[in-house]
């Protein structure tokens, strides 16, 4: 299983990515796709909400099960990624490079506090 | 502890993703449900169901005893190896399991019931005959594994996986089966697709799955088993109906046989009166996919989804749902999925058949 160490990580499985301007790419984890299955339906935030850390906000579905999205952190949604609900296969082949939103926070000190490669090794290692 | 069937080390060894159906440790998929759901409808597909139940019934009085068992009628069923599906009541008509009934000779009659509802279903199948005056002996398999190979090329790929038995499986209708040996093969499935079911003595299984792979069958869980039968509109038990819910509740009306005036176990609760409720195939309109128990909001009032998925030949999504009885095909509903309500229409199931959409999706 794929857990690159340049990333951030929240328990139930998203992957965060911080960019040079401060805001922050978010997505699901190759495990949380593998589980998952043949994604077939991704419903994205509006751009502009706000959310709050660990709030769902998307939906991604496979062909047997639906799973929600939380914000792994507090903040705007400033974009979605209409390519990956034009074509959700797009994670199951490469879930670090389809992102499905990016967040500008309200506290950048809570991207910090999320898990590094190992933490969150350490809970997909709990779940099997 | 699950149970598993001859072909567990095989499955693992195919990369299965092995999961818990009904006590019984099965593979969901060996890699994609996807892929494996196209595999059957445009070549074939190798299923694992030996978690399904054979049970043989002997004696003179078997037929007598299965028409007064079952609300279809074993009396149609005049040729050896004939086949006919059936619905096993309760005397308040609803149903104990569904079930294939193969004719082997008039003193012989095999069951093929589910693997969740088999403990029930035989304890339920004993008791009847505890009180049926010269009941037949019910003997349940437990030596027998069975193979479904499924798609349009799944005739072509037994025939040649089994060198030998075309001559005597070629001609075999739809629902019909052949006896070869300690086998039996049968043209019937799950899946919407032509194809044969295999029953074969345990230690030739492996081999046989062997053949069949080796030969171009794909193997497929009971994912894509899933996906298929639902665009084949083929009901599930425990999920489209069950013992609180009638046939004609459930789509399995044509599975009633009332024409003669036969006895049978639930018939006088389905003459007694008519169902609230009807089994639709709905095809969602808006964005989403439609997933079991959730609520459906018609004018006639509020019903649920049963299965729902999405359906990878028609890329949308579809559902079979229970219904007010008054709602009809092109009728427009709405289902509730998380919070928003979600157009949907009412439509004619099957929604695909041998490979073909059979619903406009526009």
């Amino acid at each position: 299983m794929n857990i690159p160490s340049q990333l951030r990580y929240a328990p139930s499985h998203e992957w965060v990515r911080k960019e040079a301007d401060g805001t922050l790419t978010v997505g699901i984890s190759d495990h949380a796709q593998e589980v998952l299955g043949d994604l077939v339906f991704i419903q994205l935030p509006e751009v502009g909400r706000t959310v709050k850390a660990t709030q769902d906000c998307a939906v991604v579905e496979s062909v047997k099960a639906a799973a929600d999205v939380y914000a792994p952190v507090g903040g705007e949604v400033i974009t979605v990624n209409q390519a990956v609900v034009d074509h959700p296969e797009q994670v199951n082949e490469d879930a670090y490079s389809a992102w499905l939103f990016k967040i500008k926070p309200n506290d950048p000190a809570q991207f910090e506090g999320l898990l590094d490669a190992a933490g969150y090794q350490a809970v997909v290692d709990a779940s099997n | 502890m699950l149970r598993e069937t001859p072909l567990h080390a095989w499955h693992v060894a195919h990369g299965a993703k092995m999961v818990d159906f009904g006590g019984w440790s099965m593979p969901l998929h060996y890699g994609s449900q996807m892929d494996e759901h196209t595999f059957v409808r445009q070549e074939a597909g190798l299923f694992d169901v030996s978690h399904m139940q054979v049970i043989d019934l002997h004696g003179e009085n078997t037929r007598a005893f299965l028409r007064y068992l079952l609300a279809n009628d074993v009396a149609k069923l005049t040729v050896p190896g004939k086949a006919l599906y059936s619905c096993m009541l309760n005397p308040q008509a609803g149903v104990i399991d569904d079930l294939i009934v193969y004719f082997i000779s008039d003193t012989h009659f095999r069951l093929v019931v589910n693997a969740g509802t088999a403990a029930k279903d035989i304890a339920w199948i004993q008791a009847q005959c505890a009180e049926f005056s010269q009941a037949p002996s019910v003997e349940v398999r437990s030596d027998v594994s069975l193979l479904a190979v499924q798609g349009p090329l799944a005739r072509e790929i037994v025939w040649k996986a089994f060198g030998g038995i075309k001559a005597e499986t070629e001609n075999l209708k739809p629902f019909s089966a052949a006896f070869l040996g300690d086998g039996m093969i049968a043209r019937t499935g799950y899946t919407g697709e032509d194809g044969f079911e295999i029953m074969l003595p345990d230690n030739k299984v492996v081999e046989a799955a062997d053949q069949l792979m080796a030969c171009g069958a794909h193997p497929c869980g009971l994912g894509s088993r899933d996906t298929l039968r639902l665009e084949a509109g083929m009901n599930l038990y425990g999920q489209d109906m069950d013992e609180t819910t009638r046939p004609d509740a459930s789509g399995l009306s044509w599975t009633l046989d009332l024409k003669s005036d036969r006895a049978f176990i639930g018939r006088e609760a389905l003459e007694a009166e008519k169902p609230e409720e009807q089994l639709v195939g709905l095809l969602l309109i808006g964005k989403g996919i439609m997933r079991a128990h959730q609520k459906v909001n018609t004018p006639y009032g509020v019903g649920e989804i049963t299965s729902g998925t999405f359906s990878p030949t028609l890329r949308r999504s579809v559902a079979l749902a229970r219904l007010p009885h008054q709602v009809k095909i092109g009728d427009s509903v709405h289902v509730l999925i998380r919070d928003a309500e979600i157009e949907a229409r009412i439509v004619k199931f099957p929604f695909v058949r041998n490979g073909k959409a059979l619903i406009d999706v526009c």
